[in-house]
């Protein structure tokens, strides 16, 4: 017969490498959802251990305790205590706790144990710990709690050989009776006398180094100076836009030359028609300029994910929190603004680590006006086409310049609208505390970083695949149909049904000089920003041939005057153009009402700030 | 009155400069004035791992106006706001 699966669940502080043993374990074997009802994320993976039994184990989210402050924490405590709806209680809770700092893991366990339900604990990075010189009575440690320990190095093969060992012989035994739970939310007495006890098992059992890690007080001397600090992460940040822009080059000219030989391909083998134009122009050529944004936004991951590992986030949040205090927001609202950077949905939804609800409302509003990746295709385009390639006092690039320009641009308009909800709508409200842990830093492992990299990857082209291909199609059928009348004068696209609605905006559009071309290619641009530049290419390539679209940003170059460009580039710094971010305010604000405001206030902005770009582009001269 | 070698005198940790360090001699949470209740406020320092007869030493002071502070609780390092630091008396 075979061994019924075992259902596993990963409980640990923020900090303690849960996530690293999580991947350790499960390797790409991995799902990630939502919890039912609440947009906390399920992370799910399987495994089989050395006797073949297969295992699921969750990673649950990080808390200190099991009071449940945040949804987060609610899902941790109603997973462990059996309470989460569709969920099976699990059959063993690992505790994880990182080896180097055990006193807050180990009080989380003693409250664990009153649940009831099967533990084991785990000290991982127990390699770093004995580095540093602590020692650890891991038997002595096993009888003071009465739970199993053993140890484990996650990022080293074979590192969790013996947490396999022994979940396998907790397995095979006879299921012990289930001690009672008896848990309920613990007194600030009975938490204090909780710390205590677990002082004084560590006391007797573990003996640790007399000084902090060198390494960390070390960086931390240099990364925390008031003033080199703030330089740092300046530097930090103006690296990363500029490895955007030029590492991701060649790799972007491959996948793009790529595509046009594809393109090429069905052009040479499919008769002229209705299904080469199709595949050529609407498929290949629409999807093929999406995907090759791929490298981009890989590389912005590999930042956010490597700061993220070597633990220099929690530092930027402490050097930020007075600076966002001043516009009103929270410390902890740096992390979801830099996801941000990458995609404003992550971001909105990370801000579930703000606590307090006004904090969060606030960072949700402006988290959308962080520069996100899907702008960078219409920033590159547009960049690309009318802003020269020249070095600037020969050491920067003035793209990158430009580049920099519209981040700087959504950054401060973001402070500048945090600042004034606060000051408008939460006059009388003191900000909440900001206490954050600020782990020792940790090489990051290439593996946790591949793996983090590969599921936003696939997530994006999975969207490129869906959603956009499915706009590309509409655009492709909107721009061909119906076709020009015979004898007509003009390109054919002209007598579409995109020049009709482009054309009808038009006169909404015209103060900011966008041409119908450009109102056309807005509307599918509200699925996802990037759908617009294929968009712009499937309008120009079905109109002036395939030649168009292999320089989609020369033909621009031709039609579009400087101050368009500029006009619609500050549009993009503003737009509300993302129909998924809509989505994800309206879900984790439960209102539709601040997906409205959001929806407004950003549209009054776009429009605002294209006017007064167009307008005073134009008095200089640049119409 | 002199502070004297063996009986330090008692001090807010939200007091604290850069280079502090001594020891957590109670909790005093009503007096912080934080956005927190004080039952939570406590909660949370305990969770954190502020408890009395911990050691702790502020290592790193905020940009602005010294603020947040980076402090070393036995083992870990936490970073909070002056004016929750305040309910932590140290002596």
């Amino acid at each position: 017969m075979e061994a019924p699966l075992l259902h596993l669940a990963l409980v640990g502080t923020p900090n303690s490498g849960k996530t690293s043993l999580f991947n350790a374990l499960t390797g790409s074997r991995q799902k990630v959802a939502n919890y039912p009802g609440v947009t906390v994320e399920r992370k799910e993976g399987s495994f089989v251990t050395p006797l073949g039994r297969q295992v699921s184990v969750v990673d649950l989210p990080g808390t200190y305790s099991l009071r449940g402050r945040s949804p987060d924490e609610e899902i941790t405590r109603d997973f462990v205590l059996g309470r989460a709806a569709g969920e099976a209680k699990p059959d063993l809770v690992l505790c994880v706790a990182d080896s180097t700092n055990l006193r807050l893991t180990i009080r989380l366990l003693l409250e664990l144990k009153n649940t009831g339900r099967p533990l084991m604990l785990v000290l991982n990075m127990f390699d770093i710990a004995t580095r540093r010189g602590v020692t650890v009575d891991v038997a002595g440690l096993s009888e003071a709690l009465g739970v199993p320990v053993v140890t484990s190095i996650a990022v080293r093969k074979g590192g969790t050989a013996d947490l396999l060992r022994r979940t396998d012989e907790i397995a095979a035994q006879a299921p012990a009776p289930l001690a009672p739970n008896v848990w309920e939310p613990l007194t600030v007495a009975q938490l204090r006398a909780t710390q205590r006890e677990a002082d004084r098992i560590i006391t007797s059992t573990v003996s640790l180094p007399a000084r902090p890690d060198s390494w960390t007080s070390r960086i931390d001397a240099v990364v925390l100076h008031p003033v080199a600090g703030i330089a740092i992460l300046a530097a930090i940040l103006f690296v990363m836009f500029q490895a955007v822009f030029a590492w991701a080059q060649p790799l972007m000219e491959l996948l793009s030359s790529g595509f046009d030989g594809l393109g090429r391909l069905v052009h040479d083998l499919l008769p002229a028609g209705l299904l080469q134009s199709f595949l050529e122009n609407g498929v290949i050529s629409g999807v093929g300029s999406v995907v090759v944004f791929l490298p981009q936004i890989i590389i912005i991951f590999l930042f956010i994910l490597l700061l993220e590992d070597f633990g220099y986030m929690a530092r930027a949040a402490f050097m930020m929190d007075r600076i966002m205090g001043g516009a009103g927001l929270h410390g902890r609202a740096f992390i979801p603004l830099l996801s941000s950077f990458a995609c404003a949905i992550p971001g909105i939804m990370s801000t579930r680590v703000i606590d307090n609800r006004r904090d969060r409302l606030t960072t949700i509003l402006i988290a959308p006006l962080m520069t996100c990746s899907a702008r960078i295709p219409v920033y590159t385009l547009i960049i690309s086409a009318f802003i020269p390639d020249q070095q600037v006092w020969s050491l920067v690039n003035l793209r990158g310049l430009v580049m920099f320009g519209l981040y700087a641009a959504g950054i401060t308009s973001a402070l500048a609208v945090s600042f004034l909800i606060k000051f408008f709508m939460w006059r009388d409200y003191a900000p909440a505390p900001f206490m954050l842990e600020l782990p020792d830093y940790k090489m990051p492992r290439v593996r946790s970083i591949a793996i983090g990299i590969y599921t936003r990857a696939r997530m994006f082209l999975q969207r490129a695949g869906t959603t956009i291909f499915a706009m590309m199609v509409l655009i492709w059928f909107l721009a061909s149909f119906p076709a020009a009348p015979a004898g007509a004068e003009g390109p054919a696209i002209n007598y579409s049904l995109a020049a009709m609605i482009g054309k009808a905006l038009e006169p909404i559009l015209a103060p900011l000089g966008f041409n119908w071309q450009i109102a056309v290619a807005l509307i599918p641009g509200m699925a996802a920003r990037e759908v617009a530049v294929a968009a712009l290419g499937t309008v120009y390539a079905i109109e002036g041939g395939k030649e168009a679209a292999e320089q989609i940003g020369q033909v621009l170059a031709t039609k579009w005057s400087l101050a368009t460009a500029l006009s619609l580039l500050a549009w993009y710094i503003f737009a509300p153009q993302c129909a998924s971010t809509l989505a994800v305010i309206r879900r984790e604000t439960g209102s539709t009402g601040w997906m409205a405001i959001t929806f407004a206030y950003m549209l009054a902005l776009a429009y605002a700030a294209s006017w007064a770009t167009y307008t005073v582009a134009i008095a200089f001269g640049a119409g | 009155m002199t502070e004297t070698n063996d009986a330090r005198s008692q001090l807010p940790l939200g007091l604290a400069r850069r280079g502090y360090s001594g020891v957590i001699h109670h909790l005093s949470p009503a007096d912080a004035g934080s956005a927190l209740s004080p039952s939570e406020l406590e909660s949370r320092l305990i969770e954190l791992g502020f408890v009395e007869g911990a050691r702790v030493e502020v290592l790193h002071e905020g940009i602005v106006g010294r603020d947040p502070i980076a402090v070393r609780v036995e083992n870990v390092t936490i970073a909070v706001r002056r004016r929750e630091a305040m309910a932590i008396i140290v002596a």
